[in-house]
């Protein structure tokens, strides 16, 4: 019996049964069929702990929402201390903790002059469409094929067509994809003149973390000045001193005019997320500031959480972390492949965003469910399926880094066993 | 403001948090440096500290109120090149090997120290637990005593960036900046503490202690001094009077009581009296319990304080005395004047033989001082020998002052601003600190059996062995049945080991 005071389950498998019956059928069946039965219960620092009791060290952190790890003491008492005396907010007025959050965020973004604020990722990648349209008065929007922007109703267009052509969401004709890494397909996109921004994750995550080669995202830059586009960075993922930094753009020398940030910012307590733009982009602030409305969009719960995890983030502390996880996973990654080298390719790597590249063409599916069994829970990428991703948490100890490799080096026999058993039958 | 809206962590012990994870960190990283390398980083920072010693013991001064410039600018120069001179020469990094007895030691440091700094030594404090620290490749978080945090914090960073400069790993030292008791007591609990290093008052001793983690606390000194009838006089009153206002008393080894044999008192008196030392009348001595020892105990803001200061505080005159002489009669804890006074005032009682010595410095020391240090002019070993058996004592200095004696830096003990007092005087460590406390060794150790050959060591370096050979790797896609046995069996074994390594 879960007894959870407000529900009760008897079984994990009653609440399996339930998921199926009322929340998403497919889904659940999904990762049944990958032999990942997880129902994440309790959660702390940076490990999950199965309904059953099992414990899980999360490599997945929900694409970066879990940087500064689960449920950050620190920020649990920063929101609980916030809802003694604050809720949501009212949209329509100006707010203490929306004005204080802005502030900070402009002050350590540089060439950044308002934000505007979401409930989550899609809805500022949305605001960030908008803004780019309003100052360019063009409709056309440029992104990487296989990018991903989340599914609001501009930014599902922006992405792959699984989370499009079935909602009939797809609009191929103001939505223009171009291959990744590739200059010349970019300036052949943008040579017209008629498109309004270029939006791009610094490393493209749900594909798999495939590095940016030298000088190509500051040649799209280059391309959308020569061209009249915004650039729109896409920092969900790669935000938040990731990539050893705050924003990842910062490390590659470039300046967006609108860039997003969500996931990672509050610490996965209070959802909000945020679009900052320059002043061009942001020009309709001056002209009809509630052309963009959103209840939920800044929450001032959201705002306070987002405050604070601003101020950890740039704690020298934080920063040595980031640095020392980041050196950490690269020599012990190098080591791997020495040891592996059958089964484990190569790895991608910018700070703490790795993507780890397995021969087999659906490796990361395999040796995503070795690492479960061996109780480390990392996520393949959806996009391209030889690719796991590996997200460590910028205040990883020392000590669960060690344990991480201990059990990533127990867990690659079980993953030959399932490479070699999927290569008989194909 | 006043009245903050809102409640909000307190983000000084979460940062705090996360400079132990930063030292953890640069352990990891510090232990894999080898000897060269690790020297050049000692060498370094102990220079840098070197070239500093004047301005910060000026400083240190100026900020807590208490000691001798000259005298803490000795102190800084013996806790930073002194140390290399002392122990440059050692290996605390390369294994030791014992072929007789067939042993191999790897050295294994502590880890991450907390190191909490007194204000009464703070930055020779400072200088000699970080190179202590650094000597055996651990990390080290300082806490500085709140009363001298301004002048530890930039020693501090002075070392951080030496240190850095040298190739030392980001975060071997660190410094909390805002230091507080309940911040402190949270701290030093921190499981990823390896060590605690407790220099201070006997309420951070016991704190550390009670930690839960490994801890070198060191408690209270309270030392007596004997001149019995075979000590040169005048040389005795020398260097008791030098030691007794060395820095103004301030090092917990300062002489706290002398006893002198009667024979000899009042030829020592006058001697004294002819090095600098104030002779206190009845009155005065009256006046000096007075203010030294209030209803809460020693009255602290005269520690450390210039003896004609204290006379005028104390409401008499004694211009240019370098210590104030208070005869008593009783020689027990009852008599306030024969506990632990950090500050240029020495009890002086005489005794009729050494079997009276010895009780009253025993009941002088009943109170305060055991296990830490006595000492005693003579050149009568059986004195000598009667003394140390008998006092609760674990170190006697020999015609020298107490204050450098003890302490080590004018006896062969070593240097240290971390006395031991041992099980006495309530702590783990029963000597001087020194680097080797701070790093413990795994053993290989072979069959004693004389048929079972000690291994060829010598030339095998634990941080750069040659890698384990693989087998040129296929890709087990391409698989065959004999692959398939293979990795069965591989199965196979591994799970048995794991079953054996978990049992």
């Amino acid at each position: 019996m879960f007894d959870y005071g407000h529900f009760k389950f008897e079984s994990k498998q009653d609440l399996f049964d339930k998921s199926i019956k009322y929340w998403n059928p497919e889904k659940t069946k999904f990762w049944q069929k990958a032999g990942i039965d997880l129902v994440i219960d309790r959660r702390e620092g940076y490990c999950l702990y199965d309904m059953d009791g099992r414990r899980l060290i999360d490599l997945h952190l929900n694409g970066g929402t879990y940087n500064l790890g689960h449920r950050h003491p620190e920020l649990v008492e920063t929101l609980k201390g916030a809802l003694d005396y604050f809720d949501i907010g009212n949209h329509w007025f100006p707010s203490v903790a929306r004005a204080a959050l802005s502030e900070a965020l402009i002050r350590v973004t540089p060439g950044m002059k308002y934000v505007v604020f979401g409930a989550g990722g899609a809805e500022a990648v949305d605001i960030a469409i908008k803004s780019a349209r309003y100052a360019t008065k063009r409709r056309k929007i440029v992104s990487i094929i296989k990018g991903y922007h989340g599914h609001g109703g501009l930014s599902v267009a922006t992405g792959d067509d699984r989370f499009s052509k079935i909602f009939l969401a797809d609009q191929p004709e103001t939505f223009i994809q171009v291959p990744f890494n590739d200059i010349a397909a970019m300036e052949q996109a943008l040579k017209a003149g008629d498109i309004a921004a270029l939006i791009m994750e610094t490393i493209p995550a749900t594909y798999g973390f495939p590095m940016p080669k030298d000088g190509y995202l500051a040649a799209c830059k280059a391309l959308c000045e020569k061209y009249g586009a915004l650039y729109i960075a896409d920092e969900v993922q790669t935000g938040m001193m990731r990539c050893g930094k705050l924003w990842g753009w910062q490390t590659y020398n470039i300046q967006p005019d609108i860039m997003i940030a969500a996931k990672g910012l509050t610490g996965g307590l209070y959802p909000i997320s945020a679009c900052l733009v320059n002043e061009r982009a942001g020009e309709w602030l001056n002209e009809d500031g509630a052309a963009h409305i959103s209840t939920a969009g800044g929450a001032e719960l959201g705002c306070i959480v987002a405050h604070k995890v601003i101020e950890m983030l740039h704690r020298p502390e934080t920063v040595a972390s980031v640095h020392a996880v980041t050196e950490f996973f690269r020599d012990a990654m190098a080591d791997m492949i020495q040891r592996h080298g059958d089964i484990f390719t190569g790895v991608r790597q910018r700070g703490v965003v790795l993507g780890l590249e397995f021969a087999h063409p659906q490796g990361a599916v395999y040796v995503s469910r070795a690492l479960y069994e061996h109780g480390v829970w990392a996520i393949f990428s959806s996009l391209d399926k030889r690719v796991l991703q590996w997200k460590p948490g910028v205040l990883l100890s020392h000590a669960m880094c060690q344990e991480i490799m201990d059990r990533f080096d127990a867990a690659m026999p079980r993953a030959r066993e399932f490479i070699a058993a999927a290569g008989k039958q194909g | 403001m006043d009245n903050v809206l809102l409640a909000v962590p307190d983000a000084v012990y979460e940062q705090a948090k996360l400079k132990v994870e930063r030292s953890r960190w640069a352990v990891t990283k510090f232990q894999k440096l080898d000897r060269h390398s690790t020297s050049r980083i000692v060498e370094a920072v102990a220079n840098a500290a070197h070239a500093k010693a004047q301005f910060y013991a000026e400083w240190a001064v100026r900020e807590t109120g208490m000691g001798v410039v000259a005298h803490k600018r000795q102190k800084n120069e013996a806790c930073s090149r002194g140390l290399i001179e002392m122990y440059g020469h050692e290996d605390f990094v390369a294994p030791r090997i014992d072929t007789a007895r067939k042993i191999v030691e790897l050295p294994r440091p502590a880890g991450v120290i907390f190191a909490l700094i007194p204000v009464t030594n703070p930055v020779a404090t400072v200088f000699f637990k970080t190179l202590m620290a650094l000597m055996t490749r651990n990390a080290i978080i300082l806490s500085p005593h709140p009363g001298a945090k301004e002048v530890c914090t930039d020693a501090a960073r002075m070392m951080i960036e030496a240190a850095r400069a040298a190739g030392a790993p980001d975060g071997v030292i660190q410094v909390i900046d805002e230091p507080t008791i309940p911040l402190i007591e949270k701290l030093i609990a921190d499981e990823r503490i390896d060590l605690v290093i407790a220099t201070g008052g006997p309420a951070v001793v016991k704190a550390a202690y009670k930690s839960g983690n490994p801890a070198f606390g060191v408690g209270p000194g309270n030392a007596p001094v004997l001149v019995d009838d075979t000590a040169d006089l005048k040389v005795a009153a020398k260097r008791i009077v030098a030691s007794k206002s060395f820095d103004n008393s301030i090092l917990c080894t300062n002489e706290s009581t002398l006893l002198a044999f009667h024979t000899i008192a009042d030829a020592l008196l006058a001697s004294l009296k002819a090095e600098g030392a104030h002779i206190c009348t009845t009155d005065e001595t009256v006046k000096l319990r007075k203010l030294l020892f209030g209803e809460l105990g020693f009255n602290v803001k005269m520690i450390g304080k210039d003896a004609s200061i204290i006379a005028r505080e104390a409401g008499f005159s004694a211009p240019g005395a370098k210590i104030l002489l208070t005869l008593v009669d009783l020689v027990q804890p009852e008599e306030k004047l024969v506990r632990e006074k950090l500050c240029p005032v020495l009890a002086f009682a005489r005794v009729g033989n050494i079997d009276q010595a010895i009780s009253c410095a025993r009941s002088m020391m009943r109170t305060a001082g055991r296990g830490h240090s006595a000492a005693i002019h003579s050149r009568n070993e059986v004195h000598i020998m009667a003394y140390a058996a008998a006092l609760p004592a674990l170190r006697v200095a020999v015609n020298t002052g107490c204050s450098l004696g003890s302490s080590g830096f004018e006896t062969h003990l070593g240097p240290s601003m971390t006395i031991g007092t041992g099980f006495a005087g309530g702590s783990s460590l029963s000597e001087n600190l020194t680097p080797h406390h701070l790093v413990q060794f795994a053993r290989i150790a072979y069959n004693k059996e004389a048929s079972e050959g000690f291994g060829e060591f010598s030339g095998l370096d634990p941080l750069n062995l040659p890698r384990a050979t693989h087998a040129a790797l296929s890709l087990v896609a391409t698989d065959s049945s004999a692959d398939e046995l293979r990795r069965e069996l591989r199965r196979i074994i591994l799970e048995e080991l794991k079953a054996v390594l978990a049992a």
